[in-house]
């Protein structure tokens, strides 16, 4: 007979072995209690990050508020691959009305649900709000912006896909730099999307010092579904920040989604963190750093950049990029580095 | 209870004793003094269970307006010319999802050139975004149309836009009768959706339809307008047995009897008609006047009955269709096809011009010897075009045409002075 030892540590993740945690912190693959708000059957591609992301924040958001959610999307690929009617992978009571509206339709009904509860008519119902990058950053910022300044009770998640996908990957402001996009195409003096513009919506949530802001990856969902759990804690306007992998609009491989994830946060290229009331509480750090290139080559988006004469000179200053995200964010240990 | 008040004060009661629940309030002139006054109302706790939310944006206000009514809230919010274009993305939203929205349109002239007075070019340029459209003659009627609106909204599932002439309606101190509660409450009872987010029982509302059903939904919200022209003057009647007053309906003639002159207009200027109508009557004119109240849906059959036995139609109409002329008058025509009738369309009072009685006793007795081309504008200084005319004729870099005109316009007035 075979001898397998017992491995607490995965290798590469600060994974804890399932029998050293208490049950409630035990991680699962199946659970009865799980909601499965956005149910199989969706159209969403092969590897899709969004998906994944929204899968386990909406669960988790259903059983932080005891099943009593109702979710505003933006138009973009989470809503189109999940409700093209009659069909709807929405096990909750979900509404979606423009692109740039998600969080004032999520304001309206928070609102409504609250003048509901004074009538004594309504349990508590939570409200979230969800888009896609385009729909947050670009085109929903005004609409965020206000329903952050008024500190409305929503919790407002972005899956960031750096791009507009769902469209055909064009450009948007969370699109980084040198990534080639339909809209940043990689030709010319300066190939691809260009260093200088942009920007980071979490930065700018911190700004309106609104109770809770977060980010996460689908590499970490553990981490995500606290967080997630967590916002639910607050009252007030919440911003969470999902960096979610494209196989389509990257060229990446669609099983090295979660890697990629993984070596978003590992290179300093996307900073995982938690601030409230818009100061940093939290950071997740860096475990083995790696050079941006690791995160780099497998996406056919930075192809350009590793020809047969390298862009080292892109490549320093994405670095650069990276090490400024590390610094500003504290993502590495200080005490294990 | 009769008071002396201003219009916009008295939207402001009329919506409050409708029992709102959700108000989005993004200011904009001449709308701006009505949710001052609710904001007013809900701070002071006079509107119980009332959400007052100063939003960003007129796009946000719809679209707050969107949520909360989709959570079964009623909704109300009120804005105005680029206000009004500002939200269209979401006007049409509403009226595509059957959420009874009700919005005050304090109606006021789109530019460029920017000006804040009134005319109808905001509201009519939402003629097609499947809103219902009421048209306010005067404040009293604008407050009563807000009760039947919210009526009529939640009975269809439609938005409702109630339309009222900016500053000479909402800025205007009139006598007004304001309803109580209880005659309120017996009117209109609470709202009950036909499609709610609910945790007990989860749908999804404004999802992807595709070239496979698109036209029957589309078609449901045509069905649901023809309803409206039977609806409409069913609440008319009702609210007349609980309030006493005449208020509402789809048209409304004043002197048609034996008339040979029909003029049709909608809103405050109804009144300065009618009174040039009443002169003109006292010197044998046979005149008489056609008031629009519900111009979406408009009432085809209404018209035509109204009209069918005069020799002339004249449609003055504070709108103005850029490349062909009337709107409105399109919308008449319509009504009377295969009837011989002569149709003038005058545009009048863009702007805010004032439109005197003086003009428009000229303008129908021109019209009554036939005597009009077929697209009259008002008091149009001909003067001031031609010589901008001219202007752009002799030099490339004309410079800003209004610029021009106002320069000109004021030489003459100072050469008058």
């Amino acid at each position: 007979m075979s001898f397998q030892p017992v491995k607490f540590y995965q290798t590469g993740t600060f994974t804890v072995g399932n029998r050293l945690l208490v049950p409630e912190e035990r991680s699962v693959q199946a659970n009865m209690e799980r909601t499965n708000s956005l149910n199989s059957g969706h159209r969403a591609c092969q590897g899709c990050g969004e998906a994944l992301g929204a899968r386990y924040a909406i669960d988790a958001a259903m059983h932080a508020t005891n099943n009593q959610l109702i979710a505003a999307n933006a138009t973009g690929c989470l809503e189109v691959f999940s409700t093209p009617y009659p069909e709807t992978s929405w096990q909750i009571p979900w509404m979606h009305s423009l692109f740039g509206n998600a969080p004032a339709v999520a304001t309206g009904i928070a609102a409504a649900i609250k003048v509901k509860r004074q009538k004594g008519m309504k349990d508590d119902v939570r409200v979230v709000a969800q888009g896609g990058d385009g729909g947050t950053t670009d085109i929903g910022f005004g609409c965020l912006s206000g329903m952050f300044e008024r500190n409305d009770d929503v919790l407002y998640i972005c899956y960031d896909n750096g791009g507009y996908m769902n469209t055909g990957v064009q450009r948007s402001s969370a699109t980084p730099p040198a990534a080639r996009t339909a809209t940043t195409m990689p030709v010319g003096q300066q190939p691809g999307n260009v260093f200088g513009q942009g920007k980071f919506m979490p930065a700018i949530a911190m700004a309106h010092e609104i109770p809770y802001v977060a980010t996460a990856t689908v590499a970490d969902l553990r981490d995500l579904e606290h967080k997630v759990r967590k916002a639910m804690t607050f009252r007030g306007a919440r911003y969470i920040h999902i960096l979610v992998p494209c196989p389509l609009g990257w060229g990446s491989a669609s099983q090295d989604t979660i890697k990629l994830s993984r070596l978003a946060k590992e290179t300093g290229m996307f900073p995982v963190f938690e601030a409230e009331y818009g100061e940093l509480t939290n950071s997740s750090k860096i475990r083995r750093l790696l050079p941006v290139e690791e995160y780099l080559k497998p996406q056919k988006r930075f192809a350009h950049l590793f020809g047969k004469s390298p862009a080292v000179g892109t490549i320093v200053r994405l670095q650069a990029l990276a090490d400024k995200n590390i610094r500003r964010y504290q993502m590495l240990d200080k005490e294990a580095n | 209870m009769l008071k002396q008040m201003e219009g916009s004060h008295a939207v402001a009661e009329a919506v409050a004793l409708c029992r709102p629940e959700v108000i989005c309030a993004y200011p904009i002139s001449p709308q701006t003094h009505i949710v001052e006054g609710i904001g007013e109302m809900v701070k002071a706790g006079e509107i119980a269970n009332c959400e007052f939310i100063n939003v960003e944006s007129e796009f946000a206000a719809m679209s707050v307006a969107i949520g909360s009514s989709a959570t079964g809230a009623r909704t109300y919010t009120a804005t105005a010319s680029q206000g009004l274009l500002f939200m269209v993305e979401a006007v049409y939203n509403a009226s595509g999802l059957g959420l009874p929205i009700v919005m005050t349109v304090a109606n006021r002239a789109i530019g460029a050139p920017i000006n804040i007075w009134n005319d109808h070019s905001d509201s009519i340029s939402q003629r097609d975004s499947g809103w219902i459209q009421l048209f306010a003659e005067t404040n009293q009627e604008a407050l009563d149309l807000h009760i039947q609106a919210f009526k009529l909204a939640e009975e269809l599932s439609l938005p409702v836009m109630v339309c009222m002439d900016g500053f000479i309606l909402t800025h205007a101190y009139e006598r007004v009768d304001i309803p109580t509660q209880e005659q309120v409450d017996a009117f209109l009872p609470p709202y009950e959706p036909r499609q709610m987010l609910d945790t007990s029982a989860p749908v999804s509302i404004g999802a992807m339809v595709g070239p496979e059903a698109f036209t029957e939904v589309r078609y449901l919200a045509h069905e649901k307008q023809m309803q409206a022209l039977e609806l409409v003057p069913k609440m008319a009647e009702e609210f007349k047995a609980i309030f006493g007053r005449d208020s509402g309906g789809l048209v409304r003639t004043y002197r048609t009897e034996d008339a040979e002159t029909i003029v049709i207009a909608m809103g405050s200027v109804l009144g300065t008609i009618k009174d040039t109508v009443d002169e003109m009557r006292d010197a044998g004119v046979k005149i008489g006047v056609l008031g629009i109240t519900s111009f979406r849906p408009f009432p085809l059959d209404a018209v035509r009955q109204a009209i069918q036995h005069v020799k002339r139609v004249v449609v003055l109409e504070k709108t103005f269709a850029v490349g062909i002329g009337g709107i409105l008058s399109t919308d008449v025509r319509t009504a009377f096809a295969g009837i011989d009738i002569l149709a003038y369309t005058v545009i009048a009072g863009l702007g805010g011009r004032p439109i005197t009685m003086k003009s428009l006793h000229e303008l129908f007795e021109k019209a009554g010897r036939d005597d009009l081309v077929p697209l009259t504008f008002l008091d149009l200084d001909w003067k001031v075009v031609n010589k901008q005319l001219a202007r752009e004729r002799q030099q490339r870099r004309s410079g800003p045409a209004a610029e021009n005109i106002l320069r000109d316009v004021s030489t003459t007035a100072a050469n008058l002075s």
